[in-house]
C-alpha cells in the first residue's frame, strides 16, 4: 500500500471528482462525505509519504512501470514531501470548514463545487509530485482552470475577476510551456532529473538562458510576483469564501515551490545564482514587491482585500529568500511556503466565518466582533500575530531565517523590506482588532440604561473546529521549527548551496 | 546582411511563432472587448503549439511509422534520422486539449459577464462597477 502513495495522492482525488459529479445529480448530501474521504486519503498518503522520505530518502515512482526518461516518473524528495503534506492538509481542513458556508452561499451548486474542488486539489498535488516538466504544465492548467470556475462561482464581480485571472493565468502557463519547449530543443528530454543531467554542458547556451528566464516569468505571473500581480486581489476578494480559503493559501505557494524546483533541480543553484547573475536584480524586485504589497494593503477598507495584498507581500518574501543565493535564505523560503500556507488558511477561514455571520468583510461590518464571535476572533489573532511574526508562532521563525539570509548575503535592502512589512502588518492587523474590539454596535448610544451587550452569535462548530486546529498547528509548527528545518529542509537543499 | 537574411530564412518558423504570439499578446492587452481578448489568448496559445510542432520537423524525414513493420522480420534497425520527431506533436495534442478547455471556460465566463452587465466592452463594465 505505502508503495503506491505517490499515485494515490493524485488518482484518488481525480477519480473522486467523477464520483462526486455523479453523486451531485443523485443526492447532494453524498458530495461532502466523498470529498472529505478522498481528501483524507490524499492527506494520509502524503503524510505517510513524507515519513517514508524521511526514512528512505528520495522516492521514484514510475507510472505504469515505464522507466524515465521515457515514462513519466513521480519524484518525491524532502522538498515536495513537505509541500505535499501541507497542501493536502490545508485542502482537507478547508473542505471540512467550508461546508456550512457553501450550503449558505450556493446551495444549488454543491455538486459542481466539490467536483471542481477535488480537481483543483488533484492539480495542485500533481504539480508538486510530478517529475516531468510537461506533465507539470498540464497539471498547472488543471489547477488553474478549476480555480477560475471556483472563483467565478461567487457571483457578483466574481466572473469578471475570474476572466481577468484567466487571461493572466493563461499567459503565465503558456510562457512556462514555451520555456519547456526551449529546454526540450536543447536537451531532448522532459524529465526534470534527466534535463538536469544533460544541462551542465549547455550552461553557456543562449537558448538555455532564454528557457530559464521564460519559465521564470511564466511562474512569476502565476504566483502574482509584484509587477505581474494585478489579477490576484480582485480574483481572491470576489471569490466565495470556501474557494478563496482554498486558493489563497495554496496556489501562490505551489507556484513558489515550482520556482524553487526550477532553481534547485532542473537548473542547478550553480547555474541559477552564479552563471546567470540575475539574483541581485530579482531580490531588488522582491523588495519592491514587499513594499508595494504592504503599502497597497494599507489603503484597503475590506478585510479580505487587505489580506490579498498581504499575500502579494508574502510572495515577495519567498521569491527574495529563494534568490538570495544562500542556504539560510533558501531554508527561509521553503519554510515560509509551509508557514504561509497555514497562516493564510487560518486568517481566510476566520474571514470565512465572519462573512458567514455578518455577510461582509468591509471594515464597517466588523464592529463589535470580539464580543459577537470571540472564538473566531481568537483564532484570527493567532493567524494575525503569525503573519506579523511574533514568536512562538511559525511566522516568526521563517522570517528569522529570511532576515538571517539577507544579512548573510549582505542584502540589507531585503532585510529592511522584511522589517518594514512586519511593521505594516502590525498596523494593519491592530487596526482590524481595534475596529472589532472597541467600537460596539452604535444602535443605542447615549442611553446607558438600555444598552445590553450584543448576544454572542458564533459560527457553527464545524467551522470553528478546523479553524482551531489550524491555529494550533501554527503554534506547533512554530515550536517544532528546529526539527522541521533539521530533518526535512536541510535535505531538501542540495549540498552545493552554502 | 547575408547573415541576417540567413538567420531570418533558416529559422523562419521561429519568426512566425514570435509574430503570432505578439499579435495575440497585443490583442489581449490593447483590445477593449472581452471576446477579442479571448481570441487573442487563443492566438497566443496556438503560436506556441505551432512552435512545438515545427521543432519536430527534420529534412527528408517521413512520418514516424515504422516502415515494413508488418513484414514478419521485425528485427531491423530503426534510423531515428529517417523519421520526424513525434514527441512534440504528441505533447501538443495535450496542449490543444488544454487550449480548448481554456477557451471554453473563458467563453462561459464571458457569457456570465454579459448577462450581468449587458455588455462585453471592458470600459463600459468598469464604468458600471464604478457607479455601484
Amino acid at each position: 500500500m505505502s508503495l503506491q502513495y505517490p499515485a494515490l495522492i493524485v488518482v484518488v482525488p481525480l477519480l473522486s471528482a467523477l464520483v462526486i459529479s455523479i453523486a451531485g445529480w443523485v443526492n447532494k448530501r453524498w458530495c461532502f462525505p466523498i470529498t472529505v474521504a478522498a481528501l483524507a486519503v490524499a492527506a494520509y498518503s502524503s503524510v505517510g509519504l513524507l515519513f517514508r522520505v524521511l526514512d528512505e530518502g528520495v522516492i521514484v515512482y514510475k507510472l505504469g512501470g515505464w522507466d524515465p526518461p521515457m515514462g513519466i516518473a513521480y519524484y518525491v524528495d524532502h522538498l515536495n514531501g513537505l509541500v505535499l503534506a501541507v497542501v493536502s492538509i490545508v485542502a482537507l481542513l478547508n473542505a471540512i470548514a467550508s461546508k456550512k458556508s457553501i450550503e449558505q452561499e450556493f446551495p444549488e451548486k454543491i455538486g459542481p463545487f466539490y467536483t471542481l474542488y477535488v480537481l483543483m486539489v488533484t492539480g495542485l498535488l500533481g504539480i508538486v509530485v510530478t517529475g516531468d516538466a510537461f506533465n507539470l504544465y498540464v497539471l498547472l492548467e488543471i489547477a488553474a482552470l478549476t480555480g477560475y470556475g471556483l472563483i467565478a462561482m461567487g457571483g457578483g464581480r466574481g466572473p469578471l475577476s475570474a476572466l481577468n485571472y484567466l487571461y493572466m493565468g493563461t499567459i503565465g502557463a503558456c510562457f512556462y510551456l514555451l520555456g519547456v519547449g526551449y529546454l526540450y530543443i536543447m536537451t531532448g528530454s522532459l524529465n526534470m532529473v534527466d534535463i538536469a543531467g544533460i544541462l551542465p554542458d549547455l550552461y553557456q547556451s543562449k537558448a538555455v538562458m532564454a528557457a530559464f528566464i521564460i519559465c521564470m516569468v511564466g511562474v512569476w505571473i502565476k504566483m502574482a510576483f509584484f509587477p505581474l500581480h494585478a489579477w490576484l486581489p480582485n480574483a481572491y476578494t470576489h471569490a466565495p469564501s470556501a474557494s478563496s480559503s482554498l486558493i489563497a493559501p495554496l496556489v501562490t505557494k505551489v507556484m513558489i515551490y515550482v520556482m524553487i524546483r526550477l532553481i534547485l533541480t532542473i537548473f542547478t543553484p550553480e547555474f541559477s545564482f552564479n552563471i546567470l547573475a540575475v539574483s541581485k536584480p530579482i531580490v531588488w524586485l522582491s523588495v519592491i514587491a514587499i513594499f508595494m504589497g504592504a503599502i497597497l494593503a494599507l489603503k484597503e477598507r475590506n478585510l479580505k482585500k487587505m489580506l490579498t495584498y498581504i499575500i502579494i507581500a508574502e510572495v515577495g518574501y519567498m521569491v527574495g529568500g529563494a534568490w538570495l543565493g544562500n542556504r539560510v535564505g533558501m531554508t527561509g523560503a521553503i519554510l515560509h511556503i509551509a508557514n504561509d500556507a497555514l497562516m493564510t488558511l487560518c486568517v481566510f477561514l476566520a474571514v470565512g466565518n465572519i462573512v458567514y455571520k455578518v455577510k461582509g468583510a468591509e471594515f464597517e461590518d466588523l464592529q463589535g466582533l470580539f464580543r459577537k464571535m470571540p472564538f473566531t476572533m481568537g483564532a484570527f489573532i493567532i493567524g494575525a500575530i503569525s503573519m506579523i511574526g511574533v514568536p512562538p508562532t511559525c511566522g516568526f521563525f521563517s522570517k528569522w531565517y529570511l532576515i538571517s539570509g539577507a544579512i548573510q548575503a549582505g542584502h540589507y535592502g531585503f532585510m529592511v523590506a522584511l522589517l518594514f512589512s512586519s511593521l505594516v502588518n502590525v498596523v494593519l492587523f491592530f487596526r482590524v482588532f481595534e475596529i472589532c474590539f472597541y467600537e460596539p454596535f452604535s444602535d443605542h448610544h447615549g442611553h446607558g440604561h438600555d444598552r445590553h451587550p450584543e448576544p454572542m452569535d458564533e459560527a457553527p462548530v464545524t467551522m470553528l473546529v478546523p479553524l482551531f486546529i489550524v491555529a494550533a498547528i501554527l503554534v506547533l509548527v512554530g515550536l517544532y521549527t528546529g526539527d522541521i528545518v533539521n530533518h526535512i529542509i536541510e535535505f531538501a537543499i542540495p549540498k552545493g548551496l552554502v | 546582411m547575408a547573415d541576417l537574411i540567413s538567420i531570418i530564412v533558416a529559422k523562419y518558423n521561429y519568426w512566425i511563432y514570435i509574430t503570432l504570439m505578439m499579435i495575440g499578446l497585443y490583442a489581449m492587452i490593447a483590445k477593449n472587448n472581452l471576446v477579442k481578448k479571448i481570441v487573442g489568448m487563443n492566438i497566443f496559445q496556438t503560436a506556441i503549439i505551432l512552435f512545438y510542432v515545427s521543432i519536430g520537423v527534420k529534412k527528408g524525414a517521413t512520418i514516424p511509422i515504422l516502415e515494413h513493420g508488418h513484414g514478419g522480420h521485425g528485427h531491423h534497425v530503426v534510423h531515428a534520422a529517417d523519421y520526424v520527431n513525434p514527441l512534440p506533436h504528441v505533447l501538443m495534442l495535450t496542449a490543444i486539449v488544454v487550449g480548448v478547455a481554456t477557451l471554453g471556460v473563458a467563453l462561459a465566463l464571458a457569457i456570465r459577464v454579459y448577462n450581468q452587465y449587458n455588455t462585453l466592452e471592458e470600459d463600459e463594465i468598469l464604468a458600471q462597477i464604478r457607479e455601484e
